[in-house]
């Protein structure tokens, strides 16, 4: 050893404390436990590799959008030394998160997304056109609370060709998509009709978040769940709930998504409190619950909510032998052939695959992945009309593998790739509780 | 408890993912778990197996007659030839037509984006009519908007580095409207329509000048690299090919797909998004490993056989700080210094001591204690992680990963 670094040594003990910190920062993946809202550590530890940017669904088809490195770590960085102001293309992020499964540095990049688009939102005119139609689609539950009371003049009104010619023209909402159609029984409804919970029990208990569009527009897989909840002899609880937030992070409107968030952190942390864990049968609402919220949002009880919070799939196989009793059952041929799209918020989880193993070792059912590309419609992204068209192309790849497909059923977790996928091919769409379901009740 | 395997693969790079074939292949149920997308994504594509034993100025020509040149405790002095062999074998399997390179143990050379020649075991197909020892005249052409790559720059460097032909670059501008910092991937894409692989074939061609064969960054095509390929060649005569480079790396792309397609169709279940953070074990067994699930209490995935393969310092199978090295998921013995400054040398491009760090295998792969004794009984290594290599020296990481991989795979699949 030199002369010289043996003086840097002892100079650098000195200050063990400030640089143990700076290790820390640079370590591998911020393990969830040192999760932190402040993003400078996350921010140094993008090394340039652009694996974000080859990642990213929308930077593939949209020659304006400069990507997430730019959109996250590098936005960043130009906001801490001068008063620039949020780039407009923010606006142009999906919300899809592949860059987070992409970055090996571990860089939080949606939460960098999150956070700079709540911030033009913020700055946004409260008057315009954008703004207006964002916080409508946003707020797609508070409207489906209204039109659901009733369903059939709601549907009859929102197919119609003036609405649609009305929504593209003064809205900016493309007129090519069909809006879902409300159930006539909402699954609240139905689970209140029922009697609430059949089973009650100590040990085995969850609260189902449902989210908003299994509760108007699909209660059949809401429904699907309790059933395949009862049959492993669980306790299910429905509490009252708002809209996980997912779309109105996407949408930069935080303060919605801020009130939303805190009254689902407040009823279910009560229930945790009891003993149940939180369920969710959409990857994006059990992404949002135990990601996003805590780390935009510090209410009490969100680190205990997150910790708690599961997708059905995935509690059942950690909890019950799912897989055991899926590879023991068959489903008699209604499902020939299911052409399965993971969303890419179950990819973020760890959760893409799992559909295609369990379904793999049940009898009667054959299952297809139908490739790794986005759906292309993110939410309310495919529903702008100055994305449409992106949209559908960023779903190109996804059509046609659902082409190839031998049947004509699709099946996905999430109810927005289920729009998507229906909207290109025409295929009913399924969800995988309801295979489930036909398996094991 | 009911997500359960025969056996269990950590880290989805070159050695997990042969690791993960090699040990299902005679039908044992086998998990590969990888935090994050393939970091073969950012790989050149390129599968060294040895290119510079001792850090000599030539390459060698034959990597199997400098074998015994290593020091010990190198990983190849582990798996000998054969494993070598055995590892190359399971590659050209899985890669069936787009690599090439099995017809001679010696190495080929291949210019790179720098203008370097790298020798290599194995090259893309899409690199083929490039090499090195091919004496026909040669054109490479870069493009405006993308300044990695300096194709005059590359190929003057490749006349002074002493090639047996005549070398020309050019700068052009590509032929689709592509914003100014637009990724290579954005230039794959834009070439799998017909109309763009036309327009820089007009391009290029006023520059050929007798040129026999044309060099361009690896940007042609994604998924449809080959017929891209056959379009430019026919449209201009010559033959294509492609210069690997850095990040973001299209045939590291093309490699990690076709990988996962051969792990998917031989049953392998893949999960990824979720890093592996701890153990659980009984007596000297695991019995399952740790995946951190966001805010949850880990998630344990059982199995009988483990493979770690976590890669290296730069994949983070090796973790350090001021205060010293460690493999933090079994916490695996990885000799080092006391005194970090006894990790590295004051020569930037010297033979580093932190290079060779990582985990010390037994004959069987088992990562050992500082007494010799495995770890686990149950826990073998492969690839990077492994210490004993100076692979950024040497060019051996690939072949280290075939090699390692395959052992650690048949090993496993022999204990169940």
């Amino acid at each position: 050893m030199t002369k010289d670094s043996e003086t840097d040594h002892d100079h650098t003990d000195h200050t063990t404390d400030r640089t143990d910190r700076v290790a820390t920062a640079e370590a591998t993946v911020p393990p969830s436990s040192e999760r932190t809202t402040d993003l400078r550590p996350g921010a140094d530890n993008c090394y340039k590799c652009t694996a974000c940017d080859t990642s990213c669904p929308v930077a593939e088809v949209d020659d304006e959008f400069p990507g997430p490195k730019f959109q996250g770590p590098e936005q960043w960085r130009l906001k801490r030394s001068e008063d620039t102001d949020i780039d407009e293309s923010i606006t142009s992020c999906s919300n899809c998160m592949r860059c987070d499964s992409a970055c090996p540095s571990g860089v939080p990049l949606s939460q960098m997304h999150n956070t700079a688009r709540g911030e033009y939102v913020e700055g946004m005119s409260k008057l315009s056109r954008e703004y207006v139609r964002n916080r409508i689609l946003a707020n797609y539950g508070r409207l489906a609370r209204i039109g659901s009371r009733v369903p059939r003049l709601t549907n009859f009104v929102m197919s119609n060709r003036v609405t649609k010619w009305f929504n593209e023209r003064l809205l900016g909402i493309a007129s090519e998509r069909e809006f879902p159609a409300f159930a006539t029984q909402t699954f609240g409804e139905w689970y209140e009709e029922r009697g609430g919970p059949q089973i009650e029990s100590e040990d085995r208990r969850i609260a189902y978040f449902h989210g908003d569009y299994s509760n108007f527009n699909t209660p059949e897989v809401a429904k699907a769940l309790v059933r395949v909840f009862e049959a492993f002899g669980y306790e299910v609880v429905v509490p009252e709930q708002r809209c996980s937030g997912t779309p109105m992070f996407a949408n930069g409107m935080l303060e919605d998504a801020r009130r939303a968030a805190e009254f689902n952190v407040d009823t279910l942390s009560a229930l945790v409190e009891e003993g149940y864990d939180v369920v969710c049968s959409c990857t994006s609402c059990s992404m949002a619950l135990r990601q996003e919220y805590p780390e935009l949002f510090d209410f009490e009880g969100t680190e205990q909510v997150a910790a708690h919070t599961y997708e059905a799939l995935e509690y059942l196989r950690l909890h019950e032998d799912l897989d055991g009793a899926l590879s023991e059952s068959e489903v008699d041929g209604e499902h020939p052939e299911l052409a399965y799209h993971a969303p890419c918020h179950a990819r973020n989880q760890g959760l893409h695959r799992q559909a295609l193993e369990l379904f793999r070792e049940l009898d009667g059912v054959a299952i297809e992945d139908v490739g790794d590309s986005c759906s292309g419609i993110s939410g309310t992204y495919g529903w702008k009309s100055e994305k449409y068209d992106y949209s559908m192309e960023i779903a190109e790849e996804m059509f046609e593998h659902m082409e190839d497909a031998d049947g004509t059923t699709g099946l996905t977790e999430c109810p927005t790739c289920a729009m998507q996928m229906e909207h290109g091919t025409g295929y009913e769409i399924d969800h995988p509780l309801e295979v489930i379901e036909k398996a094991v009740v | 408890m009911a997500i359960s395997e025969d056996v269990v693969v950590i880290g989805g790079g070159l050695a997990g993912s042969v690791g993960a074939l090699s040990a299902a292949r005679t039908g044992a149920s086998v998990r590969l778990i990888s935090h994050k997308e393939s970091t073969l994504r950012h790989a050149s594509g390129l599968i060294d197996v040895l290119g510079y034993p001792n850090g000599g100025e030539q390459p060698v020509v034959n990597p199997f007659d400098a074998l015994d040149e290593l020091p010990t405790g190198h990983p190849y002095s582990v798996v000998g030839a054969s494993g070598v062999r055995d590892g190359l074998a399971l590659f050209d399997e899985i890669t069936g037509d787009l690599y090439v390179g099995g017809h001679t143990d010696r190495n080929a050379l291949v210019p790179t984006q720098q203008g370097t020649v790298k020798p290599t075991a194995r090259y893309p197909r899409s690199m083929a009519a490039g090499l090195a020892s091919d004496d026909r005249e040669m054109l490479l052409v870069g493009f405006e908007s993308l300044s990695d790559f300096d194709a005059p720059l590359a190929a003057d460097h490749l006349e002074a580095a002493g090639v047996p032909f005549e070398s020309r670059g050019v700068t052009v501008r590509f032929p689709a409207d592509l914003r100014a910092d637009a990724k290579l991937t954005r230039f794959a894409t834009a070439l799998e329509r017909a109309r763009t692989v036309r327009a820089l074939a007009e391009t290029i061609e006023p520059h050929l000048d007798g040129a026999e064969r044309v060099g361009v960054p690896a940007l042609l095509g994604e998924d449809d690299a080959a017929a891209v390929r056959a379009d430019l060649e026919s449209r201009l005569g010559v033959s294509v090919f492609e210069l690997p480079g850095g990040p973001p790396s299209l045939p590291g792309v093309r490699l990690a797909d076709r990988l996962f397609e051969a792990l998917d169709s031989a049953g392998v279940h893949v999960s990824t998004g979720v890093p592996v953070v701890g153990y659980e074990a009984e007596e000297d067994r695991i019995t399952s490993v740790l995946v951190d699930r966001g805010s949850h209490a880990p998630h344990p995935y059982h199995a009988r056989e483990f493979v770690l393969a976590t890669g290296g310092l730069v994949g983070k199978g090796i973790d350090s700080d001021r205060n010293g090295v460690r493999e933090p998921i079994f916490d695996c013995h990885v000799p080092h210094p006391e005194d970090r400054y006894d990790w590295f040398l004051d020569e930037a491009f010297g033979d580093h001591p932190f290079a060779r760090f990582g985990v010390i295998p037994d004959d069987e792969l088992r990562p050992v204690d500082n007494q010799g004794d495995p770890e686990f009984e149950n826990l073998r290594a492969a690839g990077s992680v492994l210490g004993g290599a100076n692979i950024a020296a040497e060019k051996s990481g690939s072949g280290i990963s075939l090699a390692t991989g395959t052992l650690a795979g048949r090993l496993t699949r022999e204990a169940i």
